[in-house]
């Protein structure tokens, strides 16, 4: 087990204008579920592969534990990965797929046998073990690729999308799993996915990247209460946040009504864009920030309110605000409401930084 | 005719006649075959005369060819030489065209591109221009009337097809699969046994099997070269061509004699081989 370091680590793809992963620094601490989350291009498999040593680095370096791993062949990094496609050895038996690795560190046959029962057992694998990976279920699979990873007990998880090939329901079982079979194991693991919820729910902490950078990396809370910047708001959070560029005339507008802040420590007109959480807002009748209704989605626990806002102007570009509502929720699409901010407030310089988080209403 | 569009093979006549005109083609193909089978298995004098399908068959022929005359190249040592030319240049052409097609293809190297042109360039020139050369070379090095001068040929002749053809086949290998090996700690050596030749196997018996082929049925160097020891069957065949008397029936027996290696090899290997090609022509 061990810490894994990325110092300036720096990945050129040859014929592209930006590194695929531009100067990432990023401490992960011994035994901790670190997320890389972005969307597609954003660098986290590259990341994540530097890791692996199947990517050479161009710049900076990597270090496991104590060492430097930057020039190691990733069969001597002491590491283990599970491949978004699994990538079992399809002529193998899936007895043979998880002892494999063990096999090439010339361990005898029978504590060989031991861990891969052992690790079998973990997984629910055991009635499988003398079947070939063409004959299991994807879930199986899945479990089959992270048994193969569990029997070398190495210092770090690599989990590139494991769940991305597997249905919705089973996605989030097998989440679950893994986040307490990781949590059992204490192995420090570096997990990339696309999907938010899921980096939310299993990282202890989620690193957030765009075009190669790094945007932020924190715990969970943080990241949906205080986002870095526009990008982190808006990824971050299903639904996503209401991220709004404002008219500013001193004072920050949307749709000609201000948006008056509480004392937040932020001067009003450097604010470019506000950003609030649908749970951050209601409709209300007499609210100055007017709109119509587009679509109404009732989740049974919690109801989605799709809001075009007026903007009295046919020609600019329309705006749309999620709010979420407790259930019953009478509105109907076409109908006229108000916006009211309730919760708390982002504002954003013309850079995108967040710059402060405060109360704020909707003055007419 | 209606104004629907009906593309060839649609209906039911064409396609019959289609059907009709393959198998004449098909035919067309497999009569010299037949004629050969059929010559083998008659006396010459019926051979030689009108051509008749009414003839009762026999097996001397066969014995003629196969039966050994002192001084003269005999069928035992004629398929002895070839089988041991055409297995060693294969086995080399593998051990060395395996790896040559792993460089150029899961982790390619740079300028893979020129490096395949390379090897498909040495295909350009007509052999007959650079026999000259090679005959000398023979010569001085002693390596004429010898089956090394052949494997060594017959190595060269079929190494930049087997590299391409396998080249093909290992593109087929998921790179993750060669990646994960490499994380679960397998050597170079390793990931290659246990992870891409388990995967391209038939795409290399396919290339083994041409490489067979080609060198089994190769002519021009084995009698340029090996004019007087160590023959190789295309050589005893042309050997039972006699100035004295007739020699189509004899000659017919020889010929299917040495197409029969081939055949049952192409025969057994027929479902990997079409799987292996096809997998290769689609890439």
């Amino acid at each position: 087990m061990a810490s894994v370091t990325y110092e300036q680590a720096t990945r050129f793809y040859s014929g592209t204008e930006r590194p695929a992963v531009d100067s990432l620094d990023l401490d992960i601490v011994d035994g901790e579920l670190l997320v890389l989350v972005g969307p597609s291009g954003s660098g986290k498999s590259t990341a994540l592969r530097m890791l692996a040593g199947l990517e050479p680095l161009d710049g900076g370096d990597i270090m496991i534990g104590d060492r430097n791993v930057s020039a190691v062949r990733p069969r001597d990094r002491d590491i283990a990965m599970v491949f978004q496609n699994y990538a079992l050895y399809p002529q193998m038996t899936v007895a043979e797929n998880m002892g494999f690795a063990l096999k090439q560190q010339k361990v005898p046959k029978d504590q060989r046998r031991e861990k891969v029962l052992e690790a079998a057992k973990i997984l629910d694998l055991e009635p499988y073990l003398d079947r070939k990976p063409k004959n299991l279920s994807g879930g199986q699979r899945q479990r089959v690729a992270m048994g193969r990873a569990i029997v070398r007990d190495p210092a770090v998880f690599l989990m590139d999308e494991p769940l991305s090939n597997l249905d919705a329901k089973l996605r989030v079982q097998t989440r679950t799993q893994l986040a307490e079979l990781q949590q059992r194991l204490g192995v420090t693991t570096v997990y990339v996915t696309h999907d938010q919820v899921e980096a939310m729910t299993m990282g202890h902490r989620v690193a957030v990247l765009k075009d190669g950078i790094l945007q932020q990396c924190d715990t969970p809370g943080t990241l949906y209460h205080s986002p870095a910047n526009r990008f982190v708001a808006g990824f971050i959070g299903s639904p996503a946040m209401n991220v709004l560029d404002v008219d500013n005339d001193g004072a920050p507008r949307l749709a000609g009504v201000e948006v008056r802040l509480a004392d937040g420590g932020v001067e009003p007109a450097t604010v470019e864009a506000v950003g609030f959480r649908p749970e951050a807002a209601t409709l209300a009748d007499g609210a100055p920030l007017r709109g119509r209704i587009r679509t109404v989605e009732d989740l049974g626990s919690e109801v989605f309110v799709h809001v075009q806002i007026a903007t009295g102007d046919a020609t600019s570009e329309q705006v749309d605000v999620v709010v979420k509502m407790p259930p019953p929720f009478a509105g109907q699409p076409d109908d006229t409401v108000g916006v009211q901010l309730t919760g708390e407030l982002h504002t954003f310089d013309a850079e995108g930084t967040r710059t402060a988080t405060t109360s704020a209403q909707f003055v007419a | 005719m209606s104004s629907e569009v009906v593309g060839v093979g649609e209906r039911r006549w064409v396609n019959g006649l289609l059907g009709l005109a393959a198998w004449f083609v098909g035919a067309l193909y497999f009569f010299p075959i037949f004629w050969m089978i059929a010559n083998s298995f008659k006396e010459e004098a019926v051979a030689n005369a009108d051509p008749t399908l009414s003839f009762s068959p026999t097996l001397d022929r066969y014995r003629d060819v196969t039966g050994e005359t002192v001084g003269l190249l005999g069928f035992s040592e004629a398929f002895g030489n070839s089988i041991r030319v055409v297995l060693a240049s294969t086995v080399i052409v593998l051990v060395l065209a395996i790896p040559a097609a792993y460089a150029l293809s899961i982790y390619p190297i740079k300028k893979w591109r020129d490096v395949l042109f390379f090897f498909i360039s040495t295909k350009f020139l007509p052999l007959v221009a650079s026999i000259l050369p090679i005959w000398i070379l023979a010569r001085e090095l002693d390596l004429l009337n010898t089956q090394r001068v052949l494997v060594i040929l017959y190595t060269a002749m079929n190494l930049p097809l087997a590299v391409w053809m396998l080249r093909s086949f290992f593109q087929e290998v998921p790179k993750e699969l060669v990646e994960a090996a490499e994380i679960d700690g397998a050597s170079l050596f390793g990931q290659l046994r246990s992870v891409i030749l388990p995967i391209a196997g038939p795409g290399i018996a396919a290339t083994a099997l041409l490489c067979v082929i080609f060198a089994w049925n190769e002519y021009f160097f084995a009698v340029q070269l090996n004019a007087a020891d160590a023959q190789t069957v295309p050589i005893w065949v042309t050997g039972n061509v006699s100035t004295r008397g007739n020699f189509i029936a004899k000659l017919s027996a020889a010929s299917v004699l040495a197409s029969l290696p081939v055949v049952i090899a192409g025969w057994v290997a027929q479902k990997r081989m079409i799987r292996g090609l096809a997998m290769g022509a689609i890439k």
